[in-house]
């Protein structure tokens, strides 16, 4: 059951197969086996069990509020939740408890959803790793799958198996763990410059970022107001379609989200035939870093599209090169912007000291922040300098702009879709990616997902296949803004065709104490 | 993107510890200047001789509206009287930027309550205390307020503004920064007239104008309650993110009198449009002033900035305190600094606020979460837009109140009053109501309602420094003592003698008092007669002298007339009958 997608497991709790409640309680074991992968910073297990109890009472009565209705969820911990600590891995909001809910949220538990928890991350959502927050890094399930350590017991390299795990990507790291290890149908991201499909390419899912203002930000604690959106981390592109149509449309409390109807509910339609499709290739993705496994799949994707009857055609994205270094500039200054209120008299951290209001505001932000939101809130700041303005943000502004009109040229020239890469290569083990430090990992992860997001553009990673090692490998479609319908559309045709295989973690399962036991041995030892 | 929502609209269940959104959701010349100016009676400024003048050209001087413009107080006034030897002349430049907070039910960006003097942190939504996560949501009640302020001051509206961050840390600034509209606000270019007075009797107003640079939307911050005892700061947010108007009025001022009647001014604009409660006294009108001085024809001099001035009294008295310290410290051979400087009500002197952070960098940046405001005209406005979510500036133009400048030229031609006393009239708060009342309910003369209003009656409140609404007569018993008075029935002695009475606020109808004190003008011609004639009988010397042709002598006969009678006879009358005995 609980490897099932949600669409399945949701006719499952429709035709009585399983109850609520029971599917909340296999959840909950699931997580509580794997919590050595450090997914959930909270697990709000009392909560998800009473909204499972409402649920199996719905129906009982036949009042199922539908596809949702006792569907376990996980919540990435930089949205709100009111009553549910709400930390964003920062020792800053440890401890912060949310009066309210985001938009999101309410969302899914007004249709009957179950929260599991709260979802680990880079700190702020600052990362590419989900190795950056205060609660420690979050282990990518693959790390522990049949496929994966199959080769590498072909692999007469590789020895210390346990410290050789491999990062599940990020910011959205916990989230994407928490959904390809079964203790969710779905779990929310965020996705600034690639956050929620970035994590779902290591982690073998679908990840979608919606339309910038098509899904509600409010209560999404902001990186960048003008990119965030909430992210949706599926086990297949139905399934992303079922939550989008539950979390898209208006908010009155974000001025953001627009008001043009849009079909709903996402119902995809199985295409048939793609031979009326364009699918652009921008000849700018293919970079010297590029895997060649990668671009082998890639190629072989395009040649997919191809054979089937789609016309597919290189297309340029001219400004792509600038994008990363324009990101950079205006992330951090929206940072430095956004980061202003945490000085410890509302809510959150407060140091102990008293001297001076001044001297308590330093000492909470140089204890509440780590170096990377300490980092990007300088340069934010020196980017927003009256001298530093023109050169910084409004020429990064006019390259936002360009990058934009790149995209949108492409799409009037008669692409309907982009195919490009989602990440440079599969999951690397997490002391490969310690090497570099969190900025050159993110000007590299994000290289072919933040000008999505600089451009407001709804996009996908959908995992495509394995790679020699038996990681996942995913590929990304980018569509027209608020075409959302019409990506998911081709993402599902896609996906149909790539019978992308199912993690097979069940040596994780049966192993589990076994990982267990090994833990508690290491954590002894460093005792002694 | 264009203009989408107000604040929340409609219940929701996320509203529920929050309060419901209570609003439909969503260089001239320079100026000469020697003395500071003297101080001010009224509310409109005085220009005393050779005390304060500029040569920026009164507005509409060819219009008739304006009396007595006489062509001396277009003169450079400082040549009335002989410089000293030695003496430089300074011209001081003044320019205003005003807060008024915008009457509105509720916040600019939340749906929480704007009151003044609520339980501390008791009107304060999640947004306010900026809890991660929420975002701003437009008020559309304030979005109005600024455009009906901006076409009452002449202002171009902008179709497009945009909102901004500023940003600095200040305890009662939870965000970290005030979203604000730095680089293209909602009104630009307008103008605000105002009138000062002048001439031997400061009986003639001369209109001035002050151009409007601009009026913002911003937020206010809240207040910090400094604890010195227990050396703790304590926040109160109620105040945080309530709307404010940003008026920035530009440096065609030069002294006091000239600031604090153009705020004036402003502040009656304000209310007659009810944009603003603009009561200083509850911060809702603020103001700070940037003064320079120099010499005529050369640069600007280094301008400072004072802040806290929160009475139009204070606000006169800082500006000129201030140009005379810039001016005596550069005769000293001093410099100005570039500060910012507070005035101290009770020493009456300006002092350097001493910023220890020196210059700020607000580090302005765009606020990501408002799309651009966009206003529609009648011609841009688009085919079955929903009313609810566009703003008509020519549907709010066709909504504009009478504006004061209206309301005086009104009273000019209906009652034929002065100008400047129109202008006391709507100085003082509550007095046009007053004075309407009783004009409606007596049968006296306006001019004489005028008068005894603006005489008798105000000068007994500022006698007592009362208000008008706190005044012991009401406008009815104003109203039948000047009935009293029309039809002869009393003297105008004898009313002011009634008028007195009334004051002691003891219930009693001016009609009461009268024959309760006999204040009646005798009316019988005989016994008048019969009282004339043994005066006259009683004085033959006086008799005599008016028979020799001193006219001063009769008055002295009346005198005695008036006395035996008690005050009770008409003057008018007695002479007649004196004149007649004496055949004159």
């Amino acid at each position: 059951m609980l490897g099932r997608t949600l669409r399945e497991v949701s006719a499952a709790l429709k035709q009585g197969q399983i109850t609520p409640t029971e599917l909340c309680q296999k959840c909950l074991s699931l997580i509580k086996k794997t919590k050595f992968l450090n997914a959930y910073i909270t697990v709000s297990e009392e909560v998800a069990l009473k909204q499972a109890e409402e649920s199996e009472k719905r129906y009982k009565n036949g009042q199922s509020l539908g596809d949702l209705d006792g569907i376990p969820i996980a919540v990435k911990d930089n949205f709100s939740t009111s009553g549910i600590e709400t930390t964003c891995a920062s020792n800053m909001l440890k401890g912060y408890i949310p009066p309210y809910n985001a938009t999101v949220v309410q969302k899914l538990l007004d249709q009957g959803a179950l929260l599991m928890g709260k979802t680990n991350l880079d700190e702020f959502a600052m990362g590419s790793g989900s190795t950056d927050g205060v609660f420690g890094p979050v282990k990518n399930p693959w790390s522990y799958s049949k496929q994966y350590r199959e080769k590498r017991k072909q692999n007469p390299h590789s020895k210390n198996e346990d410290s050789d795990w491999l990062i599940t990507g990020g910011s959205s790291g916990g989230s994407a763990a928490a959904v390809s290890a079964f203790t969710c149908y779905a779990a929310l991201g965020s996705d600034t410059g690639g956050s929620t499909r970035n994590p779902a390419a290591h982690c073998g899912l679908v990840g979608f970022k919606p339309s910038y203002g098509l899904v509600s930000r409010h209560g999404l604690i902001p990186l960048v107001n003008s990119m965030d959106v909430p992210g949706i981390l599926t086990r297949c592109v139905d399934d992303a379609a079922i939550v989008l149509g539950a979390l898209a449309g208006p908010d009155p409390r974000d001025s953001t989200t627009v008001h043009d109807p849009i079909n709903k509910p996402f119902m995809l339609p199985s295409l048939a035939d793609v031979s009326k499709l364009c699918i652009g290739i921008p000849k700018e993705y293919l970079v010297p870093e590029l895997s060649s496994e990668v671009q082998s799949l890639w190629s072989k994707a395009a040649d997919l599209f191809e054979s089937e009857g789609a016309k597919v055609i290189e297309v340029s994205l001219p400004h792509t090169s600038y994008s990363i270094v324009c990101y950079h500039v205006l992330c951090t200054s929206e940072v430095a912007s956004n980061m202003a209120r945490f000085d410890g008299l509302q809510y959150g951290h407060r140091c102990d000291i008293d001297v001076s209001t001044e001297a308590m505001y330093a000492a909470t932000r140089r204890e509440g922040f780590n170096d990377v939101v300490r980092g990007r809130i300088l340069s934010g700041n020196y980017f927003l300098l009256k001298e530093n303005y023109e050169n910084y943000f409004v020429k990064a502004q006019k390259v936002r702009r360009l990058i934009a009109n790149d995209f949108v040229n492409v799409f009037n020239s008669g692409v309907d879709v982009l195919l490009t890469p989602t990440t440079l290569s599969e999951a690397v083990p997490y002391l490969e990616f310690i090497k570099e430090d969190n900025r050159t990992r993110s000007s590299q992860d994000d290289i072919f997902t933040q000008a999505v997001n600089m451009a407001g553009l709804p996009a996908v990673s959908i995992p495509v296949a394995l790679s020699n090692q038996g990681l996942p490998i995913g590929l990304q479609f980018i569509g027209r803004a608020f075409c959302d319908q019409q990506l998911l559309t081709v993402a599902k045709w896609f996906e149909k065709q790539v019978e992308f295989p199912v993690i097979q973690l069940q040596e994780l399962m049966d192993d589990c104490s076994a990982v267990l036991e090994n833990e508690k041995l290491a954590s002894v030892s460093l005792k002694q | 993107m264009h203009f989408r929502n107000y604040a929340s609209q409609g219940a929701s269940r996320h509203s529920e510890a929050e309060s419901p959104d209570q609003d439909s959701g969503v260089t001239m010349a320079a100026p000469m200047l020697r003395w500071g100016c003297r101080g001010r009676r009224w509310a409109f400024a005085r220009v005393d001789g050779g005390s304060c003048h500029r040569r920026g050209a009164p507005t509409g001087s060819t219009s008739n509206r304006i009396r007595g413009q006489s062509s001396v107080a277009q003169q450079p006034l400082h040549t009335a009287q002989k410089p000293r030897k030695g003496e430089h002349k300074w011209a001081a430049v003044v320019g205003l930027e005003i807060h008024a907070q915008i009457s509105s039910n509720s916040k600019l960006f939340s749906g929480s309550q704007v009151r003044f003097s609520a339980p501390p942190n008791s009107l304060v939504s999640f947004f306010d205390a900026s809890l991660p996560g929420t975002l701003p949501v437009l008020n559309r009640r304030c979005v109005e307020a600024a455009v009906m302020t901006g076409l009452a001051l002449n202002c171009h509206i902008n179709k497009k503004s945009l909102f901004d961050r500023k940003h600095y840390f200040y305890a009662d600034l939870p965000a970290g920064y005030q979203i604000t509209q730095q680089r293209l606000p909602i009104a630009v270019n307008g103008s605000l007239i105002y009138g000062v007075c002048a001439g031997k009797k400061q009986s003639q107003v001369i209109p001035k104008m002050v151009r409007i640079k601009q009026i913002q939307l911003e937020q206010d911050s809240g207040k910090s309650l400094h604890d010195d005892l227990r050396s703790q700061t304590l926040i109160d947010l109620n105040r945080a993110g309530v709307g404010l108007l940003e008026v920035v009025l530009e440096p065609d001022m030069s002294c006091g009198e000239e600031a604090a009647t153009a705020v004036r001014e402003l502040q009656l604009i304000l209310q007659a449009l009810g944009t603003s409660q603009a009561n200083m006294a509850e911060g809702q009108l603020r103001v700070d002033a940037n003064i320079s001085v120099h010499h005529p024809g050369e640069p600007l001099g280094v301008r400072t900035e004072v802040k806290n001035l929160n009475s139009i009294r204070f606000l006169a008295k800082a500006i000129d305190y201030e140009i005379q310290r810039q001016i005596n410290e550069l005769e000293n051979g001093g410099e100005i600094l570039n500060e910012t400087r507070s005035f101290h009500q009770k020493l009456g002197c300006t002092m350097s606020m001493r910023d220890k952070e020196g210059k700020q960098d607000y580090r302005f940046m765009p606020e990501p979460n408002l799309p651009p405001l966009v206003l529609y005209d009648a011609t841009s406005l688009p085919a079955g837009a929903d009313p609810q979510q566009v703003i008509n500036i020519d549907q709010i133009r066709e909504t504009l109140p009478e504006l004061p400048s209206v309301t005086r030229e009104k009273l000019v031609q209906q009652y034929g009053m002065l100008l400047e006393h129109s202008f006391t009239l709507l100085n003082e708060v509550g007095l046009l109501e007053f004075f309407q009342n009783v004009i409606k309910e007596t049968r006296a003369e306006p001019k004489k309602v005028t008068s005894w209003v603006l005489n008798t009656f105000l000068g007994y409140l500022k006698q007592q420094n009362l208000a008008v609404s706190e005044s012991p007569v009401t406008p009815s018993a104003l109203a039948e003592l000047l009935d009293l008075l029309d039809s002869r029935t009393i003297s105008s002695s004898a009313a002011k003698q009634v008028f007195k009475e009334l004051w002691k606020r003891e219930g009693k109808t001016p009609g009461q008092i009268v024959s309760e004190k006999q204040l009646e003008l005798m009316q019988d011609q005989g016994a008048l007669e019969q009282l004339c004639h043994s005066v006259m009988e009683a004085h033959p010397q006086v008799v005599m002298d008016v028979k020799k042709g001193n006219p001063r002598a009769v008055n002295k006969l009346i005198g005695l007339v008036r006395k035996a009678t008690q005050s009770r006879a008409d003057p008018v009358m007695i002479k007649e009958i004196l004149e007649k005995k004496m055949s004159l």
